[in-house]
């Protein structure tokens, strides 16, 4: 029984890695088609970072990423704080509104906010879309993982520290900076790890609510793909996985040193 | 003695804090959601845009075209199987991880293609099923004549099987983790054998985690269009896929907006099976 959940797993784990692996290996491969293997290059690295939009396409990643993920940490941050504390009227109702961009498939809420910025549009003749909107778009969606994940963290809270920050004087504002935030700061950083690599992920709602001047790397590799394989996208993408692996890496030290 | 807040200071602090992000929410989830809806009960203008008259037309039209309905069903059929095989993967997957001495280090296993860009991880069936992809190369190595893989039904199985994975095997393994496994051998104490031992003692332990597994793999399976578009091309429609096309070439916001409220319509039923068996808690675990 041992023996095969070890086979099984070592199946498993073989269909998760083959498919990158090939990619990462036809990234430094002389031959332009075909996978098998003529030579080692770097030609299609060289390529890649002569080509100057991608870096016009990493920077909009970035700044959708950076930008939307720090709205969103502080809203849902906020929220969850306000939920787990608070009672006020249509608070289930509010509940039931934060699983929604969770569960939703991603192109019907692409569609909706494509619809919604284009009605906006038709009254106001403002946003168009760009970057902001693509922003404003990633902000919904993170808002909710970010609130749900503080949330699992503040409902964990003894609420004794919080009463005795208050009997020893202090304001709300100031129990909620030295004492609840300090102790859900592990929970708020997850929530924005995960809103940041949510957002650098998108593809779908990114696609809907794009404009012409708006290319994120997610975007560009779709458009490369539909016109065909090319090697400087198995350069791209050996990147983007490199820079994944380390990123979680760098996440796991964090943690582990706390 | 501290004083307890007047009504005044209690609405402040609510608005201050679930003020801002409740806001956002019925502006760019709320709101987009009604005029989607709204707009499905519109009309195609000469540009494709949506204009009166209202009605329900678009509906008629969807429910009463074999091709529409021929979409749906694909799209839960080739959902429902696909996260079936991710089960079968993923289930005794999360039971060696959890059992395993290097349970850390296969953790990482699993989190980095869940991290790795959702793009590139379709794309890489692309490199393999193609012409002169992966595939064919061992096919012919074994002399044997290549085949045609793309566009095909089992790429868009394999890509969508593959995608999905570790969102199964990461809430499965948290069920496993949680599990008592003193009830395993109050059953070999009862005389149990090992298969009933494990379906009456460790199954149902995990089921709560199966379930919210299956809808995180079943839901975005259905709903996708990216898998189906790049490597189905044209071959494997799904309702994700008519969604875009009518927003995309077809020109049809109003007809687009109607599939959508009902892809809509599909998961919230399911949802609403879901939370009336396992209430609330059962959402949270969706996260």
């Amino acid at each position: 029984m041992k023996r095969l959940l070890s086979l099984h797993a070592g199946l498993v784990f073989a269909f998760l890695y083959l498919p990158i692996l090939v990619i990462v290996a036809l990234s430094f491969n002389q031959s332009r088609f075909g996978v098998r293997f003529t030579g080692f290059t770097l030609e299609w690295y060289a390529r890649l970072f002569s080509n100057e939009r991608i870096l016009e396409y990493l920077t909009n990643t970035l700044i959708v990423a950076v930008v939307s993920t720090a709205v969103s940490t502080l809203l849902g941050t906020l929220l969850a704080v306000g939920l787990v504390r608070y009672e006020f009227r249509l608070k289930s109702a509010l509940r039931y509104l934060l699983y929604v961009p969770v569960v939703v498939p991603d192109v019907v809420m692409g569609i909706s906010l494509l619809l919604l910025f284009d009605v906006v549009r038709d009254a106001i003749g403002w946003p168009r879309l760009s970057l902001f909107t693509i922003i404003l778009a990633h902000i919904s969606f993170q808002i909710a993982y970010v609130t749900l994940v503080v949330r699992a963290r503040l409902v964990l809270l003894d609420p004794t520290l919080e009463e005795a920050a208050k009997d020893l004087g202090a304001t709300s504002w100031q129990t909620f900076r030295e004492v609840t935030l300090p102790l859900i700061m592990p929970g708020v950083v997850a929530g924005a790890l995960l809103a940041f690599s949510l957002s650098l992920d998108d593809f779908v709602i990114t696609f809907f609510t794009a404009g012409s001047g708006s290319t994120t790397l997610p975007l560009y590799i779709y458009s490369s793909v539909k016109l065909g394989i090319r090697p400087e996208i198995h350069a791209l993408s050996t990147l983007m996985v490199g820079a994944t692996i380390l990123v979680i890496l760098l996440g796991v030290l964090f943690w582990k040193k706390r | 003695m501290r004083e307890a807040a007047t009504p005044a200071q209690r609405l402040r602090r609510v608005l201050l804090t679930v003020g801002p992000g409740a806001f956002w929410l019925v502006l760019f989830v709320l709101v987009p959601t009604l005029i989607v809806l709204v707009v499905s009960l519109m009309s195609r203008g000469s540009l494709g845009q949506p204009v009166p008259p209202f009605g329900l037309h678009n509906y008629v039209r969807f429910f009463s075209d074999p091709l529409f309905l021929e979409i749906i069903g694909r799209s839960l059929w080739i959902g429902f199987w696909s996260t079936l095989l991710v089960m079968l993967l993923g289930y005794p997957l999360a039971f060696y991880i959890a059992q395993s001495r290097y349970k850390e280090v296969l953790l990482l296993l699993v989190v980095i293609p869940f991290f790795t860009n959702f793009l590139i991880r379709v794309y890489a069936w692309i490199v393999v099923f193609q012409k002169e992809g992966l595939l064919n190369a061992l096919i012919t190595a074994f002399g044997l004549p290549p085949g045609e893989f793309l566009p095909s039904t089992l790429a868009v199985y394999v890509a969508t099987v593959y995608t999905y994975l570790p969102f199964f095997v990461l809430p499965l393994y948290a069920a496993v983790e949680r599990i008592d496994w003193s009830l395993l051998e109050a059953a070999y104490d009862l005389g149990a054998r090992p298969v009933r031992a494990f379906f009456e003692a460790i199954f149902p332990q995990t089921l709560p985690g199966l379930l919210a597994g299956f809808l995180l793999v079943f839901i975005p399976a259905v709903g996708t269009f990216v898998i189906a578009d790049l490597l189905g091309g044209g071959k494997v429609t799904l309702v994700g896929n008519l969604i875009q096309l009518q927003f995309g070439s077809a020109q049809n916001w109003a007809f687009g907006s109607a599939a959508s409220m009902v892809l809509m319509a599909m998961v919230l039923l399911g949802l609403w099976l879901y939370a009336r068996t396992q209430g609330e808690r059962g959402l949270d675990r969706l996260v």
